[in-house]
């Protein structure tokens, strides 16, 4: 088996619609180590979530997988039947959601509905499936289990049902964990709650996270690797620290940079991207960056830059990255 | 709950009021009751004597007085043609309209569901298509040409089934039933389909509209992601979130069949209720009719009563007050 849990290679899901084909993945790839936390980083539209459900092979038409690898301890998932995959989500390979106001069933009790993964992927009897799920409850820290567990999603708060959906992605003990935009849903005071809970049982669990977010200030602190995505592609990846202290791609850089932070000058604006994301539909030639790119040359414009590796670990693709891995201002963390 | 029950029986009393005045009214104002008992060769002093011994010299609001006054006693009034209370005929003639509308709902059901789901899940295949044109003609076809049809085919063509009448009954708890008969079972199929019919499509297109609703949902990619089979999803997850629009139609589909089963069971000349509703309005027999609209009126109250119940068990969320 190679030392990676998981890679992707080459990674391409389309959606073929009537307008044209949308190329929302187009050639990901990454790599992912046991037990190690990898965020996913760019802005909506950026095919971060198509990414996480085409591992899952969670993928409906009008959307297929067109090509590439995903390699799970050594076999490739994008070959395995539909039985063959069910046996494999919430067992190997569990997924949380970003609305925990929507992805619990209304009408089953969660005791129900964590009893279920339990009696999926365990040969856990009855009493015992109570038993563990009531454990579960309490490892995400909800008060008295016991009485929760005849209760429906409406009688929690948003907070309390994603953790109840925590629970739920943790029962099976799965080796890799996809959380996608976990707490963006959530209030502000609770975000931070929930991701030093998540950081907390996975590291307990022993299993690997993606955290699919585009929050940078989240992915610097829990996360061991990031990789920013832009329109479908990896544009760069590299060990957190380094990439948030010295990125390469201009983009990354414009994220790091519009931030907002409390301490430093304030009177300056804060620094935005200008633009917006191009219509997957109608993509630029070259470097699909490149119209909202500063550094963008005549090159960017005529051909799109491949992925290559600038650094111990970091690879970029970007013809002209930020020289020498810029320092993002007042990013050393 | 207790105070829900309590609200819901005052409603049930102002609803059957209302209704027994409309009732009342409407049918003072259509024909005349004394000129349909009284022999052709009666003369004005005949007919005038008829009429006040039925109570129909008095004013219209003495007439209601004396209706309502009876109706709390539980007295509906005497047939004029059978002179028999209006209660007891109707009552007698239940068990058989609601053995055929019982069967119509199974029936109904049976199809509906299977084929709702199937057709909401995969709403591309043939099998979908198939379903929707099919259920657009049971909508649109009317039940009395259908009946007719099946008549014509599986009675005098086929010989197969019994194109009229109850059949033999045996008794339930002392109530007489067809269905436990071979005999009356034989009978009741035909108007069972054929009352089946509209219903049938319409909770067809229902439930296939609300699978494909609820299949849209996040929480059905959770569960899918969670790796519950494709069988669990439907009828487990999304069935019971499509199923509460599905109740409250299904239960004023009931609440129709009962009511309006008339031409099914005229064509059928099976002996229920809605039969007896359509002899007593060709013979004027106000009593009969009024005690069967009121009859009819508390039985829907009740089914949505009923309905709502139903409502608290699918759905935690809701709550009766």
């Amino acid at each position: 088996m190679s030392e990676y849990l998981l890679e992707v290679r080459n990674l391409q899901t389309r959606f073929e619609l009537f307008r044209g084909t949308v190329k929302a993945v187009d050639g990901v790839d990454f790599t992912l180590r046991e037990g190690e936390i990898l965020g996913l980083v760019g802005e909506s539209g950026g095919g971060k979530s198509v990414t996480g459900f085409s591992l899952l092979g969670l993928i409906d038409p009008p959307g297929r997988i067109a090509a590439g690898e995903v390699i799970f301890r050594g076999e490739n998932l994008l070959e395995k039947s539909e039985e063959e995959m069910r046996r494999i989500r919430g067992k190997e390979i569990s997924m949380i959601f970003q609305d925990p106001m929507t992805s619990l069933n209304p009408l089953h009790s969660i005791g129900r509905q964590i009893g279920e993964m339990l009696a999926l992927h365990t040969p856990l009897s009855p009493a015992d499936r109570r038993k563990r799920s009531i454990e579960l409850l309490r490892e995400v820290g909800i008060p008295n289990p016991e009485d929760r567990l005849e209760n429906y999603p409406h009688q929690f708060s948003g907070g309390m049902r994603q953790r109840v959906v925590i629970a739920i992605a943790l029962a099976a003990n799965p080796k890799l964990i996809i959380a996608d935009e976990p707490t963006t849903a959530l209030d502000v005071t609770v975000q931070a709650q929930i991701l030093a809970l998540m950081e907390n049982l996975v590291k307990r669990f022993g299993s690997a996270l993606i955290l699919i977010t585009h929050d940078l200030a989240v992915v610097s602190e829990m996360t061991h690797r990031v990789a920013v995505m832009y329109c479908g592609r990896v544009v760069e990846e590299g060990p957190t620290r380094e990439l948030v202290r010295h990125p390469f791609h201009p983009y990354t850089k414009g994220l790091l940079e519009s931030i907002p932070r409390l301490s430093g000058e304030r009177s300056r604006r804060l620094p935005q991207i200008p633009g917006m994301v191009p219509s997957l539909f109608d993509l630029p030639p070259g470097c699909s960056f490149a119209p909202r790119c500063g550094y963008a040359t005549d090159l960017c414009r005529k051909e799109a830059p491949s992925m290559r590796s600038v650094a111990p670990g970091r690879t970029v693709s970007c013809h002209n990255p930020v020289q020498g891995g810029e320092e993002a201002e007042g990013h050393g963390r | 709950m207790l105070k829900y029950l309590l609200k819901r029986l005052v409603q049930m009393i102002v609803v059957l009021f209302t209704v027994s005045v409309i009732v009342f009214l409407v049918m003072s104002f259509t024909g005349d009751p004394v000129l349909m008992i009284v022999p052709p060769t009666a003369t004005d002093a005949q007919i005038a004597e008829a009429r006040t011994a039925l109570g129909l010299d008095r004013p219209l609001w003495v007439q209601y007085g004396v209706f309502l006054q009876n109706l709390i006693r539980g007295d509906l009034g005497v047939s004029y043609i059978f002179k028999r209370p209006a209660l007891t005929l109707i009552v007698e003639r239940m068990p058989a309209t609601l053995e055929l509308v019982f069967f119509s709902v199974l029936l109904s059901l049976a199809v509906a569901l299977p084929c709702g789901v199937y057709a909401g899940a995969r709403p591309n295949s043939p099998f979908s298509r198939a379903v929707m044109g099919g259920s657009l003609l049971g909508i649109s076809l009317p039940s009395f040409w259908v009946g007719i049809l099946l008549i014509f085919y599986f009675a005098v063509e086929k010989g197969l089934l019994p194109s009229s009448g109850r059949g033999a009954t045996a008794p339930l708890f002392g109530i007489p039933f067809a269905f436990l008969t071979w005999d009356g079972f034989r009978h009741i199929v035909l108007p069972a389909v054929t009352l089946a019919l509209g219903t049938l499509a319409m909770l067809i297109r229902l439930i296939r509209a609300q699978i494909m609703e609820v299949m849209r949902q996040d929480f059905i990619r959770f569960a899918r992601a969670k790796g519950v089979s494709w069988r669990s999803l439907f009828f487990s997850h999304a069935l019971k979130n499509a199923l509460v629009p599905v109740v409250t139609v299904f239960g004023m589909q009931i609440g129709s069949l009962i009511a309006f089963a008339t031409v099914t069971e005229t064509i059928f000349a099976w002996p229920g209720m809605g039969k007896l509703l359509v002899d007593s309005i060709n013979t004027a027999d106000r009593p009969v009719i009024v005690a069967y609209l009121m009859i009819v009126a508390a039985m829907f109250v009740l089914i949505n009563f009923i309905v709502d119940i139903v409502y608290t068990l699918i759905d935690p969320r809701i709550d009766l007050r």
